[in-house]
């Protein structure tokens, strides 16, 4: 045997002897991990399944023309056919029925794009041109147990048409909801004679893609755009990209306090087992070969909890998948029907990953312990030597002031890279000084004739790295719970008053959207304007507008707003005051997002495709809105009908008059207009209620990663706990001797437990609200590209505070109380 | 033998112990009278149960069988909680390993156990000071015990097991960690010291030197404690 295999052996024997510690600290890496794999693996799930998709739909083409969901005149295709370059385009509607993609193509031309498509309809060629016909994928058929031959209703516009299920696709090849129809029948049967939504393009060979590309857009409308398929499939991906990385950044909370749960758990063990690491630095083992070693536990340790945690994070993965479609919070990954590949890759890397954090964590200690002369950890007392001892002010201060800076960097891609790296600096920064203030505080405590209290208090104030350590995981896990609590909770505020502006009405009228044609007339207009019951009405054009190729449409909102009722109707934020000559161009009130997205500032013009031409508007001020992340622009209703020739309308706000009785008003309301499941009335209450129910739904997982990171700092303090316990076996014995009583022991570690958690959750009560002010005015903001104001959720933060407070005292306790049992008398003859 | 015979402090009769039914017992039929200002000595070989005779008179553990009597108290009628509470009042403790608290101050360990009896501060001060001076640590109230030698922390723990001036004294093996010099001096003081306070002593040790500082010494042995004779 090599001396290195005989020392790793001597090192690894004393497993045995560690079994609670080390199967809590793998418990924790497990949970991390299983955590972190669980989210990655249902978001690759989910977003493969978006991108195939996508893909599959967009089939060879090399270039792809888009327009808003409306559509653009078809005129447009001949000429993109006629073009130089062009070896094929075919046409496409593609729209949303019910939840439903439906995309209606002319299979000749479809063969040359989408051959693997056109190879699934060939057989049924002659049906597929039936004016009703429609073929389903699986899923779809699925969803609405539909099987071929049988017919369904789907909602065109304001009215239901019927359709006949022609055949199924194959479900391995389209295993989202679709539904494939000849392009004309879709035409016709969704009010959308003469419109496109997409042309997909085909080059020939040896064609120049910029130059065609080029050509395209000098054809192309204000409003149309052209981009590659692979910018097209992943449109999703990048909407969706923020959400998915906040989440996958709480999960690594939960890695990265297991992380911490290692270095606590291996430094209480170093330091636990001082005498016998001397032992072996004496009998010849070099100070490199001890540190390997050390380190080599822990990545041990590491590698264990990771796969444990990938079999886990596949299990709720699955779970997840099944259960909630994937859908994690966000609302638009949701994949029904989705499936989980086995990812081996995947797995080794976050196997990797998990080894390489515990082992970077339990560098720290292994360098301490080899570092330490052998003669000095051999004498006895040599107890308070820890990383901790070291009180690395200049480092913390140092980590706390590049936290600062980092806060103030923009965002990358989207991304909020530098926040983030900011809210760790900070972290770690304000975990190193928690010795200091720590015994900052202790020594503020004040003196208290019970004995077993007052040495609680001296045992704290004599071992305050011990102690320290101990808090290092709870006081990350907390303090990233309390931003997360603050976060949520301002944002909550916000939302509820965003809803109390945007809402000022009694009822809310909405059309479902059935093939984005759905539409109010100016007859309808009118019948509810002068319904019995309805003293008010205001009426709203809300439209997709796509801006960028790479960006998800804009919001265009006509509404009856002016300059003097923009700030009811509005959450203003900034607004430009009027230039001096009166209006130049007609005013828009843009979201804050579109200051991100598109640059646009209030006072600026913005250039917006109306009706197929460009018209430009002077940004009268940025306004809050929740409702619509990817950008939303409001316009006068009348600027918008005089640029557009649309009196239509998809939306309105009715104010009841008095004694009205709101469920009369709505089924009056439904009578009249009589368009089925088209017509959404809701009164303000229930759409807030709705809308704040939706909103806590979107932040479950989120509570769930915070409330498993706070477990493992739990975890943390008991395994310190029961580590520092077991180490002062001789105390507690001599202790016993002397006359302290049982119950005065337990007291005394209550004591301890109680002060430490105390001090460690008013730490991480002011760390938390220092990483507050980054998640809100930093990662929400660059995430999210919306505002919010910061608000304190006092109560909740105090309940969790106390919980927490005596969840800590109880492990200290409960961990403690293998040390209490034990055989005093046995421990006091053994050295410490 | 120390000054003249008074009523016995502590009697031990009949007492037995045995850890396993499969092993014969660590003490049998064990009889011990000890005066009330006497201080014995008690030897052995190792593993012969003196330290487990230590543990059965301080009321740590129960025997088999007999009796143990301090000041007339039954002591293994006692439960833990009564055991606990004697020892608080009427015992000091002496360790081969010292067992002083690192955390606290040389004075914070030695009136340990006056904190545990409620002595008022001043009260406690002042018998803490004297103490100290006592064992020949008069400046050394505030230093912590990682400054100190392992002489001068056994006369801490010689002045804990002091301070509240208990009936008896027990210590097991307390020069077991020292050279041969500062071992002499800590037995001479210890003696000096519980002949000081009034009460009665028992060291436990396998030196015959360390057994010369007592007053008596018995050897303890498979048949019983059996008296030894003094030696020069």
């Amino acid at each position: 045997m090599t001396p290195a295999r005989t020392w790793a052996r001597l090192l690894f024997a004393q497993w045995r002897e560690s079994r609670a510690r080390i199967a809590v600290t793998v418990l924790a890496l497990a949970l991390g991990t299983a955590m972190a794999s669980a989210i990655h693996l249902v978001n690759r799930s989910a977003l493969d399944e978006f991108e195939q998709a996508a893909r599959r739909l967009a089939g060879e083409a090399d270039l792809v023309v888009r327009g808003s969901p409306p559509g653009f005149p078809e005129a447009l295709f001949a000429g993109v056919a006629r073009l130089d370059g062009v070896a094929i385009a075919s046409p496409v509607l593609e729209l949303t029925v019910d939840g439903l993609t439906v995309v209606g193509l002319d299979p000749f031309r479809a063969a040359g794009v989408q051959p693997a498509l056109f190879g699934e309809l060939a057989g049924n060629l002659r049906d597929f041109f039936e004016p009703d016909g429609i073929f389903l994928s699986a899923a779809a058929a699925g969803q609405r147990q539909l099987r071929t031959g049988d017919r369904m209703d789907v909602l065109a516009g304001t009215t239901t048409r019927q359709l006949r299920v022609l055949g199924l696709l194959d479900a391995n090849a389209y295993p989202r909801p679709l539904g494939v129809m000849d392009i004309a029948a879709a035409q016709w049967q969704f009010d959308r004679l003469g419109l496109l939504t997409r042309i997909d393009v085909r080059l020939e060979e040896g064609a120049s893609t910029a130059t065609v590309r080029a050509a395209i857009e000098a054809l192309l409308p204000a409003g149309v755009v052209v981009m590659t398929p692979a910018i097209d499939s992943q449109r999703v991906a990048s909407a969706t990209r923020a959400y998915r990385t906040n989440l996958g950044m709480l999960a690594l909370v939960a890695v990265l306090t297991g992380a911490f749960l290692v270095l606590t758990a291996q430094a209480l063990s170093v330091l636990r087992r001082r005498g016998s690491l001397a032992l072996l630095r004496a009998l010849g083992v070099t100070r490199r070969e001890l540190g390997r070693l050390l380190v080599a536990e822990g990545v041990v340790v590491g590698a264990i909890g990771a796969a444990i945690g990938v079999g886990l994070g596949q299990v709720i993965a699955y779970w997840t998948l099944r259960a909630l479609a994937g859908d994690l919070g966000a609302g638009q990954l949701a994949v029904p029907g989705g499936t989980l590949a086995a990812k081996p890759l995947t797995w080794l890397i976050f196997i990797v990953t998990g080894a390489l954090v515990a082992g970077l964590a339990a560098w720290l200690p292994a360098r301490e312990a080899a570092a330490r002369p052998p003669a000095l950890a051999l004498k006895s007392g040599d107890v308070d030597a820890g990383p901790a001892a070291a009180r690395p002010f200049r480092v913390a201060f140092a980590l706390i002031a590049a936290g600062a800076g980092l806060a103030f960097m923009p965002s990358v891609y989207g991304l909020p890279l530098f926040g983030y790296a900011s809210i760790a600096a900070l972290l770690f920064g304000g975990v190193l000084l928690v010795p200091s203030v720590a015994q900052g505080l202790l020594r503020a405590a004040p003196a208290t004739r019970a004995a077993p209290l007052s040495l609680a208090v001296a045992q704290l104030r004599g071992a305050p790295a011990q102690a320290s350590l101990g808090l290092a995981a709870i006081i990350v896990s907390f303090s990233l719970m309390v931003a997360m609590a603050i976060m949520v909770h301002s944002f909550r505020e916000s939302f509820i008053d965003w809803l109390d502006t945007v809402l000022p009405a009694d009822m809310q009228l909405r059309l479902q959207q059935g093939g984005n044609t759905a539409a109010l007339g100016e007859r309808e207009q009118a019948v509810i304007a002068r319904q019995d019951g309805v003293s008010r009405a205001e009426f709203r054009r809300v439209v997709p507008l796509l801006l960028r190729p790479e960006a998800a449409p804009v919001t265009l909102i006509a509404a009856d707003i002016d300059a003097h009722t923009a700030a009811q109707r509005l959450a203003i934020l900034h607004a430009a005051p009027l230039p001096a000559g009166g209006e130049t161009a007609p005013p828009v009130w843009v979201s804050e997002a579109m200051t991100d997205l598109y640059g646009v500032q209030a006072g600026a013009p913005l250039a917006l495709p109306l009706a197929g031409r460009e018209a430009v508007f002077r940004v009268a001020g940025v306004y809050r809105e929740y409702g619509r992340s990817g950008g939303a622009v409001v316009i006068p209703r009348a600027t918008y009908v005089a640029a557009t020739g649309d009196r239509a309308v998809n939306e309105a706000s009715l104010w009841l008059a008095r004694g009205a009785d709101p469920a009369a008003v709505a089924r009056d309301l439904r009578a009249a207009l009589a368009l089925g499941d088209a017509l959404q009335l809701r009164t303000t209450t229930e759409v807030r209620e709705r809308s704040l129910a939706n909103f806590d739904r979107a932040f479950i997982v989120t509570y769930a990663l915070e409330a498993i990171a706070v477990l493992i700092g739990l975890l943390g303090v008991g395994v310190t706990a029961a580590a520092t316990a077991f180490a002062r076996r001789a105390e507690f014995g001599m202790l016993r001797h002397v006359g302290l009583l049982r119950r005065e022991l337990a007291l005394m570690l209550a004591g301890e437990g109680l002060l430490m958690s105390a001090i460690g959750v008013v730490f991480a009560l002011a760390l938390g609200g220092v990483l507050s002010l980054v998640l809100v005015y930093v990662v929400n903001r660059q995430s999210f590209l919306w505002s919010i104001d910061l608000a304190i959720p006092r109560l909740q933060l105090a309940l969790l505070a106390l919980a927490l407070i005596c969840a800590a005292a109880i492990t200290t306790v409960v961990s403690g109380r293998a040390a209490l049992g034990g055989d005093a008398v046995r421990a006091v003859r053994e050295d410490w | 033998m120390h000054g003249t015979r008074q009523r016995a402090l502590l009697e031990v009769e009949g007492l037995s112990r045995r850890y396993r039914e499969d092993r014969p017992p660590v003490l049998a039929g064990i009889d011990l009278s000890l005066a009330a200002d006497e201080y014995l000595a008690i030897m052995g070989e190792s593993g012969v149960g003196k330290s487990t005779l230590l543990n059965l008179i301080a009321g740590l553990d129960r025997p088999d069988a007999g009796t143990i009597r301090l000041d007339g108290v039954d002591i293994t009628a006692l439960d833990d909680e009564g055991a606990t509470l004697l020892r608080r009042r009427q015992m000091g403790f002496v360790f081969q390993a010292f067992h002083v608290l690192p955390y606290l101050t040389v004075a914070q360990n030695v009136a340990l156990p006056l904190d545990l009896l409620g002595v008022a501060a001043q009260e406690r001060a002042a018998r803490v000071a004297q103490m100290l001076e006592a064992v020949g640590l008069a400046g050394f109230a505030a230093r912590h015990p990682r400054e100190l030698s392992g002489g001068e922390l056994q006369r801490v723990a010689i002045a804990r097991s002091l301070v509240h001036r208990p009936r008896l004294v027990l210590a097991d093996e307390p020069t077991g960690n020292l050279d041969p010099r500062t071992a002499a001096q800590v037995l001479a003081l210890l003696r000096e010291q519980i002949h000081a306070n009034g009460g009665a002593g028992i060291l436990i040790t396998h030196s015959v030197t360390a057994a010369r500082s007592a007053d008596r010494t018995l050897a303890l042995t498979a048949h019983g404690l059996v008296p030894l004779p003094a030696t020069p």
